[in-house]
């Protein structure tokens, strides 16, 4: 009997070693003492690496690291890691496609309070609000609309390229974008495009809708709601009339299109610009931004989040309050030309006059204040960013030649309907 | 003592393979049962596993889903198209590696190099090679005039291309296991044969080949497991980081449409229920891949 137990005893060891090994491995050292490390996960670039040093030297016991991912990889780790339980960041950011989704799930994160309510444009403020009124993100950045273009293409194309005149251009609304973009493609310098790809337009197109993907009762109405087929036939006109360089947003093509100068205009919400400043270097000054077609409209903006899993809730708190605090939206504005979300900076003669050099001194600070006031919000719902790449697949078919329009249409409508489930 | 005897010699030998059944019951079964439970509800995973039990619904949904079907149909067309190929390669480098060669350890050391090369490295750099508008592969296609190919649109090109990636991890890896046991196929068989007169040819078909019947198996086997599974690389493939596969799914694994199912629809019974078809489908392909290598090797003999 006595070896039964020693047997017995040993397994237990082993097992007890096996244990200690996995836990080993993920133990953190912060949670002992009074120094922590706060995990902030982002994708794309959200201007925070200067602020985090100013934050560090204020608050010596806090070290920040920063994660960043690509866009749809990041919020579907960030899902993973809600429905699990665990692996989430301090503080996460959310983009305006997917925080409907987070919404639904607003227990999982940590409520904000109502304290910054009246510093927010008030859409903004509405989108990251639960149902029984949590309010489970603070605003970053809202998108606002522009174009960016290639002054330099447009000469060559023979197309005026000072800004009044190319906003005037297409003043009447984005038919004339697309006539524009006809009369650039006859003379088009050799290996370019009038726009980057079907999908990123379509974006903005829709962004200028008074409805979009979602009615207010979190029903998608892609099917039925006229502006989303209006929308999708402008940008296939575009398509047809060889205006695309058939680029998927966000993919490593699509970065390597800025670099080798493979379109002359972009839809150009205010992050947009922080993208082309980094991956079009070579391109300094000859960037330019212009009015948007029909005036106003948002794509994108963002939200940092605070999950509840995590170990330093209070502290992740304060440090999104801060980062999302009006003088460091201010300041992120100039460095890095995202537009905040709270309009009291909107006047500020910093933000309001604010020129960008590397915009040929395009005064984007009037360009994209004056969108963000006209701006007239759009409800989303909770699949908005998934219908977002159904329906840039389905253009993509269109640009591959595999489908007409009508065909791909179609399946698209179908496909967003399998989202619902 | 005699008992403790009798323990030691009946009980010790349970003891000493106890933690890999530890082991396989907690990352292998459990697992598997437990995806198997999971299969027949209805569970949201973005909602922190509410679920509600559903019998075989989930089940009949995936036999009349037609995505599943083209998922299934792209698998087994990247499968063939990567194994097949592959393994004669392999044979054949094994083949040279086995004989007369210069710098032979750093060569059979060199095979294996693109193994142990990170998977997401090696689809990054083919996926630009494979680039519409700057890739080497149309570049190289355009000096010989034929023209470049949107590698990602068409259902043939990116089958082909995600093929090439798969093959060229693994080959170097099933050379090194048909050369190891090349090397255990006595010397005195290819004396003999070429005392006779046989070229290196009918050496290699007539002695190697049917010497190699198990490990021919074994790899067969091992491919299709492995090849069934394929995800990482039509992910990567697609450039966009979304799991459909280009835009018509034109080249969706199965592996990819379970990760989509499991992780963007967040509906974890639905993959479950993929994931345990598929489970099966692998079988049944490594059973029958097992009996047809078996009747091959045997007509070698």
């Amino acid at each position: 009997m006595s070896l039964s137990r020693t047997a017995r005893a040993l397994v237990a060891a082993m097992g007890a070693a096996v244990m200690l090994t996995a836990c080993g491995s993920s133990g953190d050292a912060g949670s002992g003492g009074s120094n922590i490390t706060l995990n902030v996960n982002l994708f794309g670039n959200f201007g925070y690496k200067a602020l985090y040093d100013e934050y560090q030297k204020a608050h010596p016991n806090i070290k920040i690291a920063e994660h960043t991912a690509a866009y749809n990889d990041h919020h579907r780790d960030l899902a993973t890691h809600l429905a699990t339980g665990t692996g989430a960041g301090d503080i996460e950011g959310v983009d305006t496609g997917f925080i409907a989704q987070m919404r639904a799930v607003g227990k999982q994160f940590t409520d904000l309070g109502t304290d910054r309510a009246s510093q927010y444009l008030p859409w903004k403020w509405q989108a990251s609000m639960t149902k029984d009124g949590k309010q489970i993100g603070y605003g970053t950045d809202v998108g606002g609309l522009a174009i960016c273009y290639r002054r330099d293409l447009f000469e060559q194309a023979g197309l005026p390229s000072d800004r009044e005149a190319v906003s005037a251009q297409w003043a009447a609304g984005w038919d004339k974008y697309i006539e524009a973009g006809k009369k650039y493609t006859e003379k088009a310098p050799k290996g370019t495009a009038f726009f980057d790809g079907g999908g990123a337009l379509y974006n903005a197109v829709i962004g200028q809708a008074p409805q979009g993907f979602y009615s207010e009762d979190d029903s998608i109405v892609v099917g039925t709601n006229p502006e989303v087929r209006k929308a999708w036939d402008l940008v296939v006109k575009g398509i047809q009339a060889n205006l695309s360089a058939k680029l998927i947003e966000s993919s490593p093509e699509w970065n390597n299109g800025f670099a080798k100068g493979q379109f002359a205009t972009i839809a150009c919400p205010a992050w947009m610009m922080t993208k082309i400043k980094d991956q079009a270097k070579a391109y300094a000054g000859k960037w330019d931004v212009a009015a948007v077609p029909g005036g106003g409209g948002n794509w994108g903006g963002s939200y940092l989040t605070v999950p509840k899993q995590g170990k330093h809730v209070e502290e992740a708190k304060a440090l999104a309050a801060w980062l999302t605090a009006p003088e460091q939206q201010a300041k992120i504005f100039t460095s890095q030309g995202l537009l905040p979300s709270i309009p009291a900076l909107y006047d500020k003669p910093e933000i309001a006059q604010y020129k960008d050099p590397f915009f040929n001194n395009a005064p984007v600070g009037t360009i994209f204040t004056t969108a963000a006031k006209q701006l007239k919000p759009q409800y989303q719902g909770p699949r908005t960013g998934d219908i977002q790449t159904t329906i840039r697949d389905g253009l993509v078919r269109v640009e591959q030649g595999k489908q007409n329009s009508e065909q791909s249409w179609q399946q698209t409508v179908s496909d967003v309907d399998r989202l619902k489930k | 003592m005699t008992l403790l005897n009798r323990l030691d010699t009946k009980g010790s030998p349970y003891l000493y393979v106890t933690p890999f059944f530890l082991l396989f019951g907690v990352f292998g079964l459990f697992p598997l049962l437990y995806t198997g439970y999971v299969s027949f509800n209805d569970w949201d995973l973005l909602d922190a596993g509410e679920h509600t039990w559903v019998g075989l619904a989930n089940y009949r949904e995936l036999l009349h889903d037609p995505y599943f079907w083209n998922a299934l149909g792209n698998t087994l067309s990247i499968w063939v198209l990567s194994t097949v190929p592959q393994l004669l390669a392999a044979l054949w480098i094994a083949h040279l590696l086995n004989h007369r060669l210069r710098a032979r350890t750093s060569l059979r050391m060199g095979v294996l190099l693109p193994n142990i090369t990170s998977i997401v490295a090696v689809t990054i750099v083919f996926t630009q090679m494979f680039g519409r508008d700057f890739g080497m592969i149309n570049w190289l296609l355009g000096l010989t005039g034929l023209g470049p190919v949107d590698w990602q649109a068409n259902t043939w090109s990116s089958h082909l291309a995600i093929s090439v990636i798969v093959a060229w991890r693994w080959t170097g890896y099933n050379a090194l296991i048909y050369l190891a046991s090349m090397q255990a196929i006595p010397h005195d068989l290819y004396e003999a044969a070429e005392l006779d007169g046989a070229s290196s040819g009918q050496q290699f078909w007539r002695i190697t080949v049917p010497q190699l019947r198990p490990t021919i198996i074994f790899t067969a086997v091992i491919s299709t497991i492995g090849g069934l599974q394929v995800m990482a690389e039509p992910l990567l493939f697609a450039g966009s980081s979304t799991p459909t596969g280009g835009s018509d799914r034109q080249f969706q694994t199965a592996a990819l449409f379970m990760y989509e199912q499991g992780f963007r629809e967040f509906r974890f019974g639905y993959a479950s229920a993929i994931a345990w078809t598929l489970c099966l489908v692998i079988a049944v392909f490594a059973i029958a891949n097992y009996l047809l290598t078996r009747r091959i090797a045997n007509d070698e003999e």
